[in-house]
């Protein structure tokens, strides 16, 4: 029987060697040679040129503060929906997931509609007599598209986790004293760090990585790492170069995950 | 103070919704929209429904964007429902590994992922196409049937297969009448998660697909620069809406027949 199983196993395994870790391994030979194929840390080293490093610098900051904006609107939401008994929260995290089923480059593309100059909200604001908005094409945008599109992403872990709180051991906390603050940071805050850590995963990798926001809503004036990568593949056709700064980005990819495992411990 | 606390909570919950569901409310008034520009406001009119039905290139990005859902939630189901099963009697360091490198594409960036597919589909000197975007998509999609999937492994209680042995049963009849039965509702919600996955996907199959053929997303975003055509706005809201009826049925249709099956 197990040598059965065994034999089940060989077409995912021969599935993932092909196409999970063999392309790696090709990012990582043309990350790390020349158009000749000599061996070269050239294109690694790239990222400290001026415009690479502007690049990378500009994602990881709007990375962040789209990350922390997320998190910052999502807490709340999550504890309120927590907080409704049997399907009615259910029902409203459906309405979360709802919208990723219109594509999600037009939804992107309709923020541009609701905030050009002529747009629908400086329509509101004029009307209201308020000062008209001007952030489309520039970084407040894209941080408002990052935001837009991840929220549902560090809204649904956030959920999954208080809502398995056990409602006995917040009452118990109230019983022995502790206020409604005290609570939060004692109990629920702690219970609830596995759904921080996988939601702030969630929302920060596409949100540095991501190079179509920076497209539609930054009108092609602010450029992010992956703008750089993109256009390396598909318009400088210097793979090398593309597969170097691919690995830089997978270092950090890599370190979220290392601090964000660290967190998760130290919490334990 | 209770009461206001509650017209608060019930106020941001309504803030957020506006803000998730603005740019909905303005492709659905965009399809309807008689200029052409998305600028301007220019009548009502249900003409970019009925010009739909004649777009050719629309119609065949739409029919592209189904089929490869479909074929690769379909494929991911099947690979990733046997793996699940080798898995569970593999050695655990040997699983722990599988597991680890299923991981790689769910926690990857999706460009990274994108572009080392392009350069493998490139040394394998594959035409780029409708085959390789559907390698590219059940490869990113079987994790997320492995990871729906396999929780319910771990609840199998193996007796019962082995009962089924014990009774006769070869070990083929014994899975497919007492196994599959158990997993179905994993199985089923990974294929419905790697559907939307693959129906949304935009960035992988823009590295994977090659010129001659587009997927919904890959058409809109050659259409930016150009202007979105209203047909598309159109396409979306019937999308939409059609998605938003069937969520209610699921879930208002099986509230009313059993009021004492609730989940808490």
């Amino acid at each position: 029987m197990n040598s059965k199983k065994n034999i089940l196993a060989t077409p995912y395994v021969v599935w993932s060697a092909v196409f999970i870790v063999i392309p790696l391994c090709m990012i990582l030979y043309y990350g790390l040679t020349d158009k000749t194929g000599a061996f070269t840390l050239e294109n690694i080293a790239a990222i400290a040129s001026v415009g690479h490093a502007r690049a990378l610098w500009r994602s990881i900051l709007l990375s962040v503060i789209s990350t922390i904006i997320c998190f910052l609107l999502a807490y709340p939401l999550a504890m309120i929906l927590a907080d409704k008994k049997g399907r009615a929260g259910g029902f409203i995290i459906l309405l979360f997931i709802l919208p990723m089923w219109m594509n999600f480059l037009l939804r992107t593309l309709a923020w541009q509609t609701l905030l050009e100059k002529t747009g629908v909200i400086n329509g509101i604001l004029s009307f209201l007599g308020l000062p008209s908005l001007r952030i489309i094409n520039t970084s407040y945008a894209i941080v408002l598209g990052m935001v837009y599109n991840f929220l549902p992403f560090m809204v649904l872990p956030l959920y999954n986790a208080l809502s398995k709180i056990d409602k006995n051991v917040i009452n118990a906390a109230k019983d022995l004293g502790a206020n409604k603050i005290q609570t939060f940071f004692h109990v629920i805050l702690p219970l609830s760090v596995p759904g921080i850590i996988s939601g702030i995963t969630m929302v920060f990798v596409p949100a540095l990585t991501t190079f179509v926001i920076s497209t539609l809503l930054g009108g092609s004036k602010v450029l992010l790492i992956g703008n750089v990568i993109e256009q390396e593949f598909t318009q400088a056709s210097n793979w090398h170069l593309g597969s170097g700064l691919s690995i830089v980005l997978m270092i950090f990819i890599l370190i979220n995950m290392i601090v964000t495992a660290l967190f998760e411990k130290a919490e334990n | 103070m209770r009461r206001t606390m509650n017209i608060v909570k019930k106020i941001y919950v309504a803030l957020i919704f506006i803000f998730l569901y603005a740019p909905i409310a303005t492709l659905i008034v965009l399809s309807f929209n008689a200029s052409k520009t998305r600028a301007k406001w220019g009548g009502f009119t249900v003409n970019w429904y009925r010009s739909l039905i004649q777009d050719e290139t629309i119609l065949n990005a739409l029919g592209t964007t189904l089929l490869i859902a479909f074929l690769s939630a379909f494929a991911a189901s099947i690979i990733g429902t046997i793996a699940c099963i080798a898995m569970s009697s593999m050695k655990r360091r040997n699983r722990a590994i599988l597991m680890g490198i299923t991981n790689i594409p769910m926690l990857n960036a999706d460009i990274v992922t994108g572009i080392s597919l392009m350069l493998l589909f490139i040394s394998l000197g594959l035409k780029f196409g409708f085959g390789t975007i559907l390698l590219s998509h059940i490869t990113f999609n079987i994790p997320y049937v492995i990871l729906s999937v396999l929780p319910r492994m771990k609840q199998l209680n193996p007796s019962v297969y082995e009962a089924a042995l014990d009774l006769g049963a070869s070990p083929v009849t014994a899975f497919f009448k007492v196994t599959l039965p158990d997993l179905m509702p994993g199985i089923l919600s990974g294929f419905l998660m790697a559907f939307t996955m693959s129906l949304d996907d935009f960035i992988i199959t823009h590295f994977t697909k090659g010129s001659g053929i587009n997927t919904l997303s890959t058409k809109i975003y050659t259409e930016v620069r150009k202007g979105i055509k209203p047909e598309m706005y159109a396409l979306s809201t019937i999308i939409f809406v059609t998605v938003l009826i069937l969520l209610f049925l699921v879930n208002i249709a099986p509230e009313k027949k059993s009021p004492t099956d609730s989940s808490q």
